[in-house]
């Protein structure tokens, strides 16, 4: 059971969304001159990734808005959600999924202070 | 024997209210505040069970919800419960409990030949010893396995009591209300955060209420009555008695279950539900739950009369109840020397077996002073009795701890308080993903990493002493409130407690007997599942030394008890064997629930008429009135047919079906998923949607669609009307309407956000009725006098609007039947009484009101699919012969690619085909599977039917179905062997079209 951030209302439970799986996939424009390798790619081929995944959700018992989201498939911990056609937010590449987007930008912030403490 | 075990002037119990309760059959007495297992123990009463497999004599092993042998049968009849914890159910006046597992009494016991013939029962059982003659295993091994193994029996009758369940959130929640959890709180609530503080006790304190010791110079019954005094105080602090966590789930969302009135007992009032399901986000928890003590691995460890040297002593403290008057105590740390004093001082006689061989440090000392026998460097090698205990062998360890070092001598007892250790209760950390980690000096397991906003408090977190329980708690609450967002982080100074010095303590993993292990003696780990040693020994001989392999092999730590007290004795045993550290053979997975929870309290209120919304059509009342009777689709209830005086569904159905065909007939078709869709780009996007064209339509003009996904496949069907130039009125299934909507939106949304198309769902705004038949035209003449309803003037799939029975009307010219029909939309007010008007006019015109079944008999006689029933979602258009509704002109509609890929393209796809009897008589299931020739199986299956009715417009049954190849093959006989294995009835394949094959009938 997740917490998730509907980017229109805001924190609400799982139960309020429906997961729609790997985002920034465009449905190609020119389908009839695809091969049905490159046909099929699109309808069937997803990264499935162990780590940071772009997925979509839709807020499908709350105002009904799609929206897409970044989460760590290990940990479930969520890094962004942001709107659609919002640019695909960049995740840094020590993120290990293990703390919020807040906890771990106050961690490298701390990290980076100029009087020297450690995280 | 009258509570002849309490001890005068001792325990928390209110001597004043005597309680009467009855157990297998015998009335007894307890007091108020006494658990069952407590009152029982008063009254002397060991045997309390028969164990699982062998259907050993069992007695009551822990004060706790750990329990594994004291599992009782709790009340009779629709309130009755198994498997209750004896040592967690409460007193009440008037509570009946059975004891499990024993026919035909407790101490008579058939089972009990299982313990005899036990070299047949042994790890694996299940997987081995039924496995012979394949045949016997419905007649003999289930009523066996059934009989023998049943914990409990379940209640037959509905649940008297209810039940509810609650969202909450909070800053902080505290699992487990003892000295660590109730300084959090204290800590916590000081800052003002919300906090639930939660624990499965009637009264908070948790193992101090089973201590005499003291803290800030006041007996530790006043700290906790001042602590849980203050933090009722704060407004902002709930303090959940009776309350149990039993799950851990991901973002700290947690499940509670709180036993409301269960101490109360059978209750009629059931304005407070019985337990609360509770259902908690907590930005912040704390995990006090203390620990559970580990029970000594020795040769028939199981006799009534041992337990817990933890449990001996709280029943002596808390309870006033003295577990025996010969006790032994048998350990190899400081922890059960307290118990040893406390029973020595209420009386009994007490010696201690102590694995170390020398042990020392002030408790031993304190207890040498008070005259307590230690045999040192000891273990004990067996016991005797059989339905209480009466003494035990005791032997001299050699230094290793894996033999004897001299000959055994007997100690005459009717009490064994076994002390092997502590395991912190890590379930709700390993539950939330944490990791655990095995502190060698502590030999156990402890909290580790937990990547959620958790801490461990305690002796969860293996601070097993007070003053350090106190000040961890304090810290954790101060801690978590700050990481809530309130209060500074700094914990209040613990109050003082005498410090409590333990000297090393000994670990013997598996007492050695005078017989090699399993030969003779049992030495169980898992007293609930009925696990011994030996039974670990054969997993490992047979390769199962992984810990999950070895779980499921044994059954270790499988009972209802999951293995509290077993787990990780199970786990020493595997690592002996392996020659392994106990964290290399790993842990199982924790899950939840902690402790069974009852399905009641999950469900809630969530029964009866509230266990799932009903939708009903505005003409429902009209329905009801009219004795129809009603058939789920989807959340909707709708009439599934009429019966007149004493017809049974096929007899009404087939009236239904030929007065509709005859004369005329009405359907409730408000049902109908209805989306209005408007914008300058709503033809694109219906040209995107659907396969067939849209821009062309006209305005005022409807058209059938079918919709498919980007597999290709149909997913949903209906017409849709162009009521503008940028206003469209789609009808789509049933069952689909929500489902459809949605993929709308998705599409928009995600994929031409950019286009101008608005959608609403306008389902429940209309009510509709259907009118069909013969009759139609008059009828509708009857009904309106603004419209023209003359099929000449208004053709089929044209739109007009107008007044219908008084109401303002949308009429589409639509039939699912294939005759002259009306599809008459009014404002959903309007339709009940539009409804009741058109059944009164329609009388003179021989008007039936039909059902769903007559309206799936009637299109199927057409040929007329319906999605979800004809189709599975592998089904083009194509496959149904539905090729002119796919547009060719059109370059990209959702799907098209997918036709053209080769699955989807090749030859011997299942097509849709009527499906002919020869027997005209029979109606085929549907679902059956058609074959070629019928004979032995492994026959090839060439297809399946889909839809079949008894048509009486047709005179005979009808079919439909799925079949490879189908448009090729029709005239061809198949046969659908039935389900029985002998009857196999002949088909012949035709066109999937029954009645006016010619379509005359649309247009009246
Ligand atoms: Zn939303």
């Amino acid at each position: 059971m997740l917490t998730i951030k509907c980017p229109w209302c805001g924190e609400r439970e799982q139960i309020e969304f429906t997961a729609g799986g790997e985002a920034h996939i465009a449905r190609p424009e020119n389908t009839a001159e695809l091969s049905d390798e490159e046909w099929g790619a699109y309808i069937y081929t997803r990264t499935n990734p162990k780590g940071v995944h772009y997925e979509r959700w839709v807020h499908s018992h709350g105002c009904g808005k799609w929206f897409n989201a970044v989460r760590h498939t290990v940990t479930d911990i969520f890094w962004d959600v942001y709107k659609i056609g919002e640019e695909k937010p960049a995740v840094p590449e020590d993120w290990d999924g293990a703390t919020t987007r807040a906890q771990y930008q106050a961690a490298t912030q701390k990290t980076a202070a100029p009087d020297g403490n450690e995280k | 024997m009258s509570q002849s075990y309490r001890i005068e002037g001792k325990g928390r119990i209110d001597r004043s209210k005597p309680i009467r309760f009855t157990w297998n059959g015998r009335s007894y007495q307890g007091y108020q505040g006494d658990t069952l297992a407590s009152a029982l123990l008063a009254n002397g009463v060991r045997l309390v069970g028969r164990s699982f497999k062998y259907h050993r004599p069992r007695g009551i092993m822990t004060a706790g919800s750990e329990e594994p042998n004291a599992v009782v049968q709790l009340e009779e009849g629709a309130r009755t419960e198994p498997n209750t914890r004896a040592t967690m159910a409460e007193l009440y006046d008037g509570l009946t409990a059975n004891a499990q597992n024993c026919w035909p009494s407790v101490e008579f016991d058939v089972g009990a030949l299982n313990a005899k013939l036990s070299r047949f029962f042994p790890a694996g059982f299940y997987y081995k010893t039924f496995m012979w003659p394949a045949a016997l295993w419905e007649p003999l091994y289930e009523k066996i396995i059934r009989r023998a193994a049943g914990m409990g029996e379940s209640p037959e009758e509905i649940d008297p009591d209810s039940y509810a369940q609650h969202f909450a959130h909070c800053d902080v929640l505290i699992a487990g209300g003892g000295p660590a959890g109730l300084s959090a709180a204290l800590a916590a609530g000081r800052t003002g955060a919300r906090v639930i503080l939660a624990d499965e006790g009637a009264e908070f304190g948790g193992s101090l209420l089973a201590d005499t010791v003291e803290i800030a110079g006041k007996p530790a019954a006043d700290w906790i009555a001042e602590t849980v005094a203050e933090l009722t105080a704060m407004p902002e602090v709930t303090l959940l008695p009776r309350t149990t966590v039993s799950a851990y789930y991901d973002h700290n969302f947690l499940t509670l279950t709180e036993r409301v009135t269960d101490h109360m007992g059978p209750r009629a009032d059931d304005s407070v539900p019985r337990q609360r399901f509770w259902k908690v986000r907590a930005k912040q928890t704390i995990l006090a739950q203390g620990a559970i003590e580990r029970p000594l691995l020795f040769a028939d460890n199981d006799r009534p009369g041992v337990m817990l040297a933890s449990a001996a002593r709280t029943y002596i403290n808390r309870y006033g109840v003295l577990p025996g008057r010969e006790i032994v105590v048998f350990t190899g740390n400081d922890s059960a020397y307290p118990a040893a004093l406390d029973a020595k001082a209420a009386g009994a006689r007490v010696e201690i077996v102590d694995l170390r061989t020398d042990p020392k440090g002030p408790l031993v000392d304190h207890a040498r002073a008070q005259g307590i026998e230690i045999h040192a460097g000891c273990g004990i090698t067996g016991t005797r009795g059989t339905k209480a205990l009466h003494g035990c062998d005791v032997a001299p360890l050699s230094e290793d701890g894996k033999s004897l070092a001299d000959e055994p001598f007997s100690i005459g007892c009717d009490c064994i308080a076994v002390a092997g250790g502590w395991n912190p209760t890590v379930h709700l950390h390993s539950q939330a993903r944490g990791k655990l980690s095995w502190d060698d000096t502590k030999q156990c397991f402890v909290p580790g990493y937990c990547q959620w906003p958790t801490r461990s408090a305690g002796a969860g977190n293996g601070t097993f002493d007070l003053a350090g329980c106190l000040d961890e708690g304090l810290k954790a609450g101060a801690a978590a409130a700050h990481e809530a967002g309130f209060g500074k982080g700094a914990a209040p100074e613990a109050p003082a407690v005498e410090l409590s010095e333990e000297g090393p303590a000994r670990q013997v993993w598996i007492v050695p007997s005078d017989v090699p292990l399993g030969h003779g003696k049992k030495h169980f780990h898992d007293h609930q599942n009925d696990v011994t040693a030996a039974d670990i020994h054969l997993a490992a001989r047979e390769g199962y030394v992984s810990v999950e392999h070895l779980k499921r092999y044994t059954t270790t730590g499988m009972g209802t008890d999951q293995g509290k007290t077993s787990n990780v004795n199970a786990l020493a045993v595997m690592a002996d064997i392996r020659n392994a550290r106990i964290p290399e053979v790993g842990t199982t997975t924790f899950r939840p629930p902690y402790v069974p929870t009852t399905f009641g309290a999950i469900g809630g209120q969530n029964r009866r008429h509230l266990f799932l919304q009903e939708r009903t059509t505005p003409m429902h009342a009209a329905h009801v009135a009219n004795g129809a009777v009603f058939e789920d689709v989807g959340d909707w209830k709708r009439p599934w047919y009429f019966p007149r005086d004493g017809e049974d569904m096929h007899e009404a159905v087939q009236r239904e079906c030929r007065q509709a065909r005859e004369t005329c007939g009405l359907l409730d078709a408000s049902t109908l998923g209805k989306i209005d869709i408007q914008g300058p780009d709503a033809a694109w996007f219906l040209n995107m949607m659907y396969t067939n064209k849209w821009d062309t339509l006209a305005v005022g003009k409807g058209r059938y669609g079918v919709m498919l996904n980007e597999h290709g496949m149909v997913i949903d069907d209906g017409v849709t009307t162009r009521l503008a130039e940028n206003h469209f009125h789609m009808t789509t299934t049933t069952g689909g309407a929500a489902r459809v909507l949605g993929m709308l939106e998705e599409w928009l949304q995600t994929e031409w956000p950019e286009r101008q198309v608005y959608c609403t769902s306008v389902t429940e705004q209309w009510a509709v009725c259907t009118i069909t038949g013969p009759n139609a035209k008059a009828l509708m003449a009857d009904l309106t006098d603004d419209i023209d309803v003359d099929p000449a003037n208004f053709p089929f799939l044209a739109y007009r609007t107008g007044t219908v029975a008084g109401a303002p009307a949308r009429v589409y010219r639509i039939s699912f039947t294939g005759d002259l029909a009306y599809e008459v939309n009014v404002p959903a007010r309007h339709g009940l009484a539009v409804w009741t008007t058109i059944l009164e006019r329609g009388r003179k015109h021989g008007l039936v009101q039909y059902g769903t079944e007559t309206m799936h008999v009637l299109r199927a006689e057409k040929g007329f699919i319906i999605v979800g029933q004809d189709t599975d979602g592998t089904v083009t258009p194509m496959d149904l012969g539905m090729n002119w509704i796919v547009s060719k002109k059109k370059d990209d509609f959702i799907g098209k690619r997918s036709h053209s890929r080769s699955d989807t393209a090749r030859e011997g796809r299942k097509q849709l085909v009527g499906i002919m009897t020869e027997d005209p008589n029979v109606v085929l299931p549907e679902g059956a599977h058609l074959v070629n020739q019928p004979g032995k199986p492994p026959i090839a299956m060439e297809g399946h039917v889909t839809s079949s009715y008894m048509s009486p417009n047709v005179g005979r049954s009808i079919a439909l179905g799925l079949i490879k190849g189908g448009r090729d093959r029709i005239g061809d006989t198949l046969h659908a062997p039935m389900m029985d294995g002998k009857t196999v009835h002949k088909v012949t394949l035709t066109e999937p079209v029954f009645f006016d094959k010619e379509g005359k009938r649309t247009n009246g």
